[in-house]
């Protein structure tokens, strides 16, 4: 009974602390509420213009395979996570990083067609998600909807873009940015070990595929303050340290590009920006950047 | 076991108290920005903060070649207007809302790849003595599909 008394104390001050200030009261003995001064508002507006937003924003799982697809690259099923490893992944980590391969992998089969591995895969992603409390993100009416428009591939990327959203924005809401941070660079990491296992070493020089995988180098940066800010996290710095060995590879390839010019459409009001680029990438670099992003991608989801 | 479920009543209460902001952004971003990046196939990532008047805010992204590309930067009605600017790495403007009517929406593509700057600012409705407004702002990325 005492506890249960010292229970209502304890709540009837926790709710006054977090609840109660913001509660209305017309009292006499209420205390007075200073007015907002002038002075205070400019400390307001200085103290805004002082803590800026950032946002690093990273290739999607979706943008990823669309990159893979437009560089004309073939599909091949045994690149993928297999869906009988879903039971592996029991921890936040794994959960999180599989949950952005797992959404690769789906992408990677949407955009060619491959209708079956569009459910199973959907189905892990719905596995993870589920495991990491994201209630809904992927119900069973997104399953249904899937299977009803298997055919369709515009409906079939519609749900799939949306139901990450639906994972990440509940993370970020929920002030899990570690976990949205991590279930990125699975996607990403995925994304690039694709690419660079489908790339035919007899076709190397002027492969388009080759130069998606060396476009890549624009993100590692990103990617990296992306994990920084949520440094801290005991599997955000592992993930930095793994990170870092890809960057030294990536730091070997060279991009020299001109500077953008700007030219409008008039036909399509799309803005065209002008410019050239130049790289290089020896096939050592590359073999050594295809080892590296394995050796990260098989503990992903071993 | 009674005082358990107590705490974790209160626990709950407090958690709920504290989310209705970020689910409005949630729902601003899906209902009002989503259907401005029709016909391109969002990305399916989720950038969204609340910002207060006056507020900037920054973000980093690569664009790739051989792709289209659509953002749609928008603010709640509550807020004053929300401006944006694209730059690239020696941060030479290659696009402003404010220069094109206020427009919400960039439709553009790349000859080369490139990493780009965004830069969103919430104006000010300039009324000295008021406390400044905020309201949720949210950057949306869609892509043409080749077929």
């Amino acid at each position: 009974m005492n506890k249960l008394i010292r229970t209502g104390i304890i709540t009837v001050i926790i709710l006054s602390l977090f609840v109660l200030p913001g509660c209305k009261s017309g009292g006499e003995k209420q205390k007075k509420i200073e007015p907002v001064t002038q002075k205070d508002v400019q400390k307001i507006k200085e103290d805004i213009s002082k803590a800026e937003k950032m946002f690093n924003a990273l290739p999607s799982p979706l943008e990823s395979a669309m990159l893979i697809k437009t560089a004309g690259a073939s599909f091949d099923r045994r690149y993928l996570n297999p869906i009988e490893n879903v039971k592996l992944y029991t921890t936040t980590r794994s959960q999180a990083l599989n949950l952005g391969i797992y959404t690769c992998d789906l992408s990677f089969a949407s955009l060619y067609d491959q209708t079956q591995l569009i459910i199973d895969y959907m189905n892990a992603a719905k596995k993870m998600a589920d495991g990491l409390g994201i209630l809904d993100a992927i119900n069973q009416e997104t399953i249904s909807r899937l299977e009803e428009n298997i055919n369709n591939k515009e409906v079939i990327m519609e749900i799939i873009s949306e139901t990450f959203m639906n994972s990440n924005s509940y993370l970020a809401d929920n002030d899990q940015a570690a976990v949205a941070a991590i279930v990125l660079t699975g996607g990403w990491i995925e994304g690039l070990y694709i690419a660079t296992q489908l790339v035919d070493l007899n076709n190397f020089n002027g492969n388009k595929l080759v130069a998606t995988i060396i476009d890549q180098k624009l993100s590692i940066d990103i990617l990296i303050n992306l994990l920084e800010s949520n440094k801290g996290n005991p599997a955000v710095d592992e993930l930095i340290s793994q990170v870092n060995k890809l960057k030294a590879v990536f730091d070997k390839i060279n991009i020299q590009t001109t500077p953008i010019k700007t030219e409008i459409d008039p036909a399509t009001n799309v803005t065209i920006l002008k410019s050239k680029v130049t790289t290089d990438m020896s096939v050592e670099t590359f073999k050594e950047l295809t080892a590296v992003v394995k050796e990260i991608r098989d503990s992903f989801v071993k | 076991m009674k005082t358990v479920r107590l705490f974790s009543g209160i626990l709950l209460l407090l958690i709920a108290l504290s989310i209705p902001a970020h689910s409005q952004c949630k729902a601003f971003a899906k209902k009002e920005v989503l259907p401005e990046l029709s016909p391109y196939v969002h990305d399916g990532n989720y950038h969204a903060a609340i910002l207060v008047e006056g507020e900037e805010a920054e973000l980093y992204k690569t664009f790739y070649s051989d792709m289209e590309y659509r953002v749609v930067v928008m603010g709640e009605s509550k807020l004053p207007a929300v401006e944006f600017k694209v730059l690239d790495e020696n941060k030479n403007v290659l696009y402003s809302s404010k220069d094109n009517g206020n427009s919400s929406s960039w439709d553009f593509k790349l000859e080369s790849s490139k990493q780009l700057k965004l830069v969103i600012k919430v104006s000010s409705f300039n009324k000295p003595g008021d406390v400044p407004a905020s309201g949720c702002v949210a950057i949306m990325f869609g892509f043409k599909v080749k077929k």
